[in-house]
């Protein structure tokens, strides 16, 4: 049966009306209209749908509504904005980051948890970090840059 | 009175000035492009094209793509022609736009329009004093005409947007996660659907209780049309469970698939086969010279377009009209498609392009597009959204088809090749929708062929080498061999649906090409690049080799320490678009990867530099994924690869440093460059492999059991 869960998404308390067992996923894109996080898989497989719960990278396609409650969740969205961008988000348009697209809210939500546990990644770790996010156009290289050039812009 | 002039690209199909541009009361300009975006850029190219022949601040140009409602018809974007069609029409329709603002404004302000000058839309006089804007002008009486393209776009020289690394336009957006992908459309009362699809492909639905379905929560409609079944729901976790269930509720009977992912090069290569002669070149001379002849076969598997988001549809009927949006490469051969299913008149739709996740060539969008009408029409006038879940795109999406290649050639006793044959077996390469006349019904929409009514599946097509070439796409060789002989072996019979995939035939022909000029160099006892070198006339395809060996630091010679290998390889696309030429660094330690690939292009010349760049680099990664992992599965019964574990590919972890070095030609035509790449990666991996351990693998994907077994 639906029953009312309260998260709190990008600062914000909301309460929805929904299955436990839907997908975090559906929830932020249909009832909050946060359309960043995409469906790619449904199977935490591609992490398109990739959101901070608690300041860790999720996906949220298979995040049950129930093990969300309660916890704070960022999306792309309270990240930054067009108007106020993250350090992320400026580098990934200054690096032009992207071919389609489709996984930059995913690849982009990986970096933030990465860059705030540890403010100056290497190469390596960056590609760590990202290894769950896939991306189909071949645009790897730019977004390593884009993550180390946000890295450098934070630390100063 | 004779025909009208052809026109430049697609101007010549949509010859009104109205239909490509207008002058908006904000001091804005829309341009209209039937290319649409799939993550390559090209619609900011589009509003750099029209900007600077318009001479507008590309701030001030409103783009508008693929909509039947609005845009002019260019056909597919696809095969890297947007540039060549749509950038060439732009050109010629904003060039003469500007004039035919100029000679109103020559009047109005009594000034010879040769000493006009414009800025940003500002049309003055040498001094700056008189003045009169493109706003102020009757734009729209003026441009309410048919082109004539007389009038001359401007030359290189003067060009300021065009050639300059411009910002994509959709990147800010995707960015911050703004709402701009069809996955993100959301109209009133919208609801979510999901086909159902059977098991495999002919597979014949014996028994459905669609009841068991029906009372499921929120569960809105049922749809069995035949061997289709789609569900409908308020929300969209209700849709997804009313899926589940109704593949449980359903029973199938299957048919056989004629081969399997082992068998399928024997498959192809014993059809009865339709055969065109590609080229052929003799010179009895030179083959009488022959010393030594070498043969190979060469394979690529099955490859999956694999987008990173599903494909997507939203559809909406009301009264008698059908409204779409998609992410379809051709708006109107989609509408075309969708009319002959429905047996309604095409203007009765509207099909409207919003991005979709890159497609690199013909996947599930266009099916998608036909699965939403289907669940729209069971649902009164209310929107229905369909998202294909993953399983579905990588077992139904029309694959990049399996190939087979032949190569025979002769060396001469210096080592030059005399003779040169090429044979390549494939089905057609394209299945796409088209406006095309046929003989009966056809659709190339997966679910009209499920329909109890079914519409007849369109026969598989491929694109003859005027226009760039299908399965023989880059077959000939650019290297000046004096006898040549490329046949193509079209197979009829189709194991598996197939459809345009990036580069189409080219990546295994070069793929084959390349790995055989290898061999042929090694059996010279000839360096690779010295060995090309050798037998390349086109200087411009000498350029981008030397670049490319001199960028990597290539050394003639140089043996491999047995940890890593470096492969080169070289083609111009579709023997006639851009240069490129590669050089691959592999490593093999843990496992077979690429750590640098050093790439140099000559596209004539570059709208958007960095675009170019940029596509080019995604365009060797893709093809490092193709070539070290994909695999699509079958066996006997039904393709086998349903997730992204049974297809991996290429992680961020395994990233390569790329570099692309690009020649700039201003003054050469610009030349397609979306998928110059995957050939000669592929073959530049199989000579860094060879380089390395001294095995040649001539079947992709290169894969680690592949090299243990050679």
């Amino acid at each position: 049966m639906p029953e009312a869960t309260t998260l709190k998404v990008n600062g914000v308390r909301h309460t929805v009306c929904a299955e436990p067992d839907t997908p975090l996923l559906y929830i932020l894109r249909n009832d909050l209209k946060l359309k960043g996080a995409k469906f790619g898989c449904g199977v935490g497989l591609c992490g398109s749908c990739m959101v901070l719960i608690d300041g860790h990278n999720v996906m949220s396609c298979d995040t049950p509504l129930w093990a969300a409650a309660g916890k704070s969740i960022t999306t792309i969205e309270g990240l930054g904005s067009l108007a106020a961008p993250h350090a992320l988000q400026r580098a990934f348009i200054t690096e032009q980051a992207a071919q389609c697209g489709y996984c930059l809210s995913g690849v982009i939500m990986s970096a933030a948890a990465l860059l705030e546990r540890n403010p100056d990644p290497s190469e390596s770790d960056i590609k760590q970090a990202l290894a769950r996010n896939l991306c189909r156009c071949g645009t790897h290289t730019r977004i390593i840059k884009a993550v180390q050039r946000a890295a450098g812009e934070l630390r100063k | 009175m004779s025909a009208a002039a052809k026109l430049p690209g697609s101007l010549n199909a949509n010859r009104r000035l109205d239909r490509w541009l207008r002058f908006n009361a904000d001091r804005t300009v829309t341009v209209r492009t039937g290319k649409v975006e799939i993550g390559q850029g090209i619609v900011t190219a589009m509003a750099q094209i029209a900007a600077e022949e318009l001479d507008v601040a590309l701030t001030r140009v409103r783009m508008v793509s693929g909509d039947t409602a609005l845009t002019p018809d260019e056909g597919h974007t696809s095969g890297s022609r947007s540039i060549d069609e749509g950038g060439s029409a732009l050109r010629y329709a904003c060039a003469e736009a500007r004039h035919l603002l100029l000679q109103a404004a020559s009047q109005q302000l009594d000034i010879p329009a040769d000493k006009l000058v414009v800025e940003d839309g500002v049309i003055s006089g040498l001094d700056r004093i008189r003045k009169l804007s493109y706003w102020e002008l009757p734009h729209a009486e003026l441009l309410n005409r048919e082109a004539t393209a007389a009038i001359k776009p401007k030359p290189a020289a003067r060009h300021t947007i065009v050639g300059a690394s411009a910002a994509r336009l959709d990147i800010p957006d995707k960015a911050t996660g703004a709402p701009r992908f069809v996955q993100d459309l959301e109209l009133p009362g919208m609801l979510f659907g999901r086909a159902v699809r059977p098991p495999s492909y002919d597979a014949q639905l014996t028994a459905f209780d669609a009841d068991a379905v029906r009372k499921l929560p929120g569960v809105v409609a049922v749809v069995r049309d035949g061997n289709f079944i789609g569900v409908v729901a308020e929300r969209e976790e209700q849709a997804v469970k009313a899926r589940q269930a109704a593949q449980r509720a359903a029973q199938w009977k299957e048919s056989p698939l004629p081969t399997d992912d082992a068998g399928i090069y024997d498959y192809l290569t014993s059809r009865q086969t339709k055969d065109h002669v590609i080229i052929e070149r003799t010179d009895a001379a030179a083959r009488a010279r022959a010393a030594r002849t070498l043969e190979a076969r060469y394979t690529r598997p099955y490859v999956a377009h694999a987008s990173i988001g599903p494909s997507c549809a939203l559809a909406r009927i009301e009264g008698g009209r059908i409204e779409v949006w998609t992410h379809s490469q051709g708006v109107y051969q989609l509408r075309h498609d969708l009319a002959t299913v429905l047996d309604l008149p095409p203007e009765n739709i509207l099909v409207h392009h919003a991005e979709g996740a890159g497609c690199y060539g013909h996947n599930g969008a266009d099916d998608a597009a036909l699965d939403a009408v289907l669940l729209a029409r069971a649902v009164a006038g209310r929107p229905v959204q369909v998202q294909w879940m993953r399983d579905d795109e990588f077992a139904w999406e029309p694959f990049g088809p399996a190939m087979v290649v032949k190569t025979r050639a002769a060396l001469d006793a210096q080592g030059n090749i005399v003779d040169w044959a090429l044979d390549v077996w494939s089905n057609g390469h394209t299945g796409r929708p088209n406006t095309a006349t046929t003989t009966g019904k056809v659709s190339s929409l997966l679910a009209a062929w499920h329909l109890a009514n079914p519409v007849a599946r369109r026969p598989q097509g491929d694109p003859p080498m005027s226009g760039g070439g299908g399965m023989a796409r880059n077959s000939p060789a650019t290297y000046a061999f004096p006898n040549e002989r490329v046949i193509a072996h079209r197979v009829e019979e189709m194991p598996l649906r197939v459809s345009a995939l990036r580069a189409l035939g080219a990546t295994a022909n070069v793929f084959a090409i390349e790995s055989f000029i290898d061999e042929l160099a090694a059996a010279a006892g000839a360096d690779p690049v010295e060995f090309r070198l050798r037998h390349m006339k086109d200087p411009r395809a000498r350029a981008v080799i030397e670049l490319a060996a001199q960028k990597a630091g290539w050394r003639a010679g140089a043996a491999s320490d047995g940890t890593s290998g470096r492969g080169i390889a070289f083609a111009q696309y579709k023997n006639s678009y851009g240069y490129l030429a590669l050089v691959i660094e592999l490593g093999l330690e843990p496992d077979i990867h690429v750590k640098r690939a050093v790439a140099a292009i000559d596209v004539g010349q570059a709208i958007n530099p960095d675009g170019v760049v940029n596509q080019t680099e995604g365009g060797i990664v893709q093809s490092i994924s193709w070539t070290l992992k994909e695999q699509v599965r079958f066996d006997r019964e039904r393709v086998t690869t349903r997730t992204w574990e049974e297809y991996p590919i290429l992680t961020f972890a395994e990233a390569p440093q790329v570099e692309v070095h690009l020649i700039n030609r201003p003054d050469e035509a610009p030349l397609g460059a979306g998928e110059m790449a995957a050939g000669p990666t592929a073959a530049a991996i199989a000579n860094a492999l060879h380089h390395a351990l001294g095995v040649r693998i001539r079947d992709l994907p290169l894969t680690r059991e592949r090299i243990a077994a050679a």
